[in-house]
């Protein structure tokens, strides 16, 4: 099953804001180059785009939850 | 005197704390997230209480949490530190309300100073120089127009309900005012339900000076100023004391309006009164009061031979101010840098790590204050700040030479660091004259980038 990594530690936000909705929810379809969350690292924010298409997307990784770099964000079938 | 003090914080300023604390005989509570169980302020305090997960909001944010720590380990005070809860009304008031003593301003003190106009206000009836502008609302133009004979041009019209940089325009010419200010008075009502407008003079070019001041409610001094003009971003990198760019009679009419704002507010403990400084004009405008510990206050302390965190702990255990004004004297200069994990050959971008082995510079006039030590892995959840080089010697030109020697001694492996930045500023003649000003770095940056790389010399 394709995964999405975290490329950095820090913390994973599924949304750019806690206003707005999330980048995707989970059963999305996923384009390479979607943004699907962003890592924060020491107060600077990166997004994550997958570098792997799929037709339903399943999060692994909770919002506002801590990662190392390699972490598992999302599963992709 | 205090017994027993938790801070409430981490990293090198949780350090820095303890160790005041420790020098004046009164026992220390560390806390800690679940990231920072191996750090150094956890080591060095005699207790430590975790107080929950990485994420600052659930931890070094979470006032409930922090107050539990400080009753079940039987403190009697809680410093803030700087950053986190350190300009929290609600957490001084939360502090005293249960029975300890907040190691700073009362809660009504912080929210003054925290709402820009109110802060305005009070620095103007102190006779305090606030930068041209608006005192409160504008609705509507002709005003407005009157504002403009104070302001000049170019001036900036932002929304009174906007923040964090919305709704701002600014005008370069009568021209402009007049097609900006109803457009912007249309979007502020659109965007905010609210039409007001606030006006301030712009000063495009403008040295950023500090004033550090001491205060015991009913007593205050000022420990001179800080020049903190080299930014990146709008976050100092390099600060001195005291600055080169003030004469002797603009050094006494500031630093005493940073006393006669203290004493106007009431203010108990340090803070710190900043201003900008028109060089051309040979003009100073109040900007903002920080009523807390600031990262470059060891410059300050270099320079004066005093112990800030001390004197707030000594103040906030019920003495009075310790030193008269005619105590404290300038000794010499001081320069401070901050070595951030960021690597400045690739637009700083963050790199947290693990240190694998570390170098620390030594000798005369030179000190370092950190959070770091071999083996240390720095998280990736919170400020970049690694440690604060700052050297003192007796002329500003000394004071650079040493900089540049301890900085060759310095030695972190394992993590890019803003190092290479300050070796190559410490050898800018611009920076070697005294001659920059807030927005002078930004441009340094982009035709000195490609010496940023640690290879270079």
């Amino acid at each position: 099953m394709p995964v999405i990594q975290s490329p950095l530690p820090g913390t994973f936000y599924r949304s750019s804001s806690p206003e707005t909705p999330p980048f995707k929810q989970d059963g999305d379809a996923v384009a390479v180059g979607d943004v699907i969350g962003l890592i924060e690292v020491m107060k600077s924010f990166h997004e994550v785009k997958s570098e792997v298409a799929g037709s339903a997307i399943t999060f692994v990784t909770d919002n506002e939850d801590p990662v190392m770099a390699g972490a598992v964000l999302a599963e992709l079938s | 005197m205090l017994k027993k003090l938790l801070i409430a914080n981490r990293g090198e300023i949780a350090v820095r704390i303890i160790r005041a604390a420790q020098d004046l005989g009164i026992a220390t509570v560390a806390v800690y997230s679940d990231a920072d169980a191996t750090a150094l302020h956890v080591q060095l305090a005699d207790e430590a209480v975790n107080i929950g997960p990485p994420a600052a909001k659930k931890s070094y944010l979470n006032i409930a949490a922090i107050l539990k720590a400080a009753v079940d380990t039987g403190c009697d005070s809680v410093h803030p530190g700087y950053g986190f809860l350190a300009e929290n009304a609600s957490f001084s008031d939360a502090v005293t309300a249960a029975g300890l003593v907040f190691v700073g301003p009362s809660g009504d003190a912080i929210r003054l100073m925290g709402d820009k106009v109110a802060a305005r206000g009070a620095a103007h009836a102190a006779g305090v120089p606030i930068v041209p502008g608006s005192m409160g609302r504008v609705d509507g133009i002709v005003a407005a127009r009157h504002i403009l004979i104070d302001t000049g041009f170019p001036v900036m019209i932002k929304a009174a309900a906007g923040g964090g940089g919305r709704g701002i325009r600014i005008a370069q010419d009568l021209a402009e005012f007049e097609h900006a200010f109803p457009q912007a008075q249309a979007e502020a009502l659109a965007a905010f339900g609210d039409g007001g407008l606030y006006m301030e003079k712009v000063i495009t070019k403008a040295r950023h000076i500090e004033v550090q001041v001491l205060a015991d409610g009913t007593d205050a001094i000022h420990c001179f100023e800080r020049e903190c003009s080299l930014q990146r971003r709008r976050q100092k990198v390099w600060e001195e004391a005291p600055s080169m760019a003030l004469s002797s009679h603009l050094r006494d009419a500031l630093c005493s309006s940073a006393v006669r704002l203290a004493l106007a507010v009431g203010y108990s403990g340090a803070g710190t009164v900043e201003y900008l400084y028109d060089e051309d004009a040979n003009q100073f405008y109040f900007i903002e009061m920080n009523t807390r510990i600031q990262v470059e206050h060891p410059v300050t302390e270099m320079i004066t031979g005093l112990d800030l965190v001390a004197e707030m702990l000594r103040i906030a255990g019920g003495e009075p101010l310790r030193l008269a004004q005619a105590d404290v004297t300038v000794k010499g200069h001081a320069i401070e840098v901050r070595l951030n994990a960021e690597d400045p050959a690739r637009d700083f971008a963050p790199f947290p790590g693990t240190v694998e082995s570390l170098r620390i510079p030594g000798g005369p006039g030179v000190r370092f204050d950190s959070m770091l030590y071999p083996g240390y892995t720095v998280p990736p959840f919170y400020d970049s700040l690694l440690a604060k080089l700052i050297v003192h010697a007796e002329t500003r030109e000394a004071a650079i030479t040493r900089m540049a020697r301890a900085l060759s001694e310095l030695q972190i492996d394992g993590l890019k660091t803003t190092k290479p930045l300050f070796a190559a500023l410490a050898a800018d003649p611009s920076v070697q004259a005294g001659d920059f000003h807030t927005r002078w770095l930004e441009g340094w940056l982009e035709v000195n980038a490609a010496r940023l790389t640690p290879l270079q010399p």
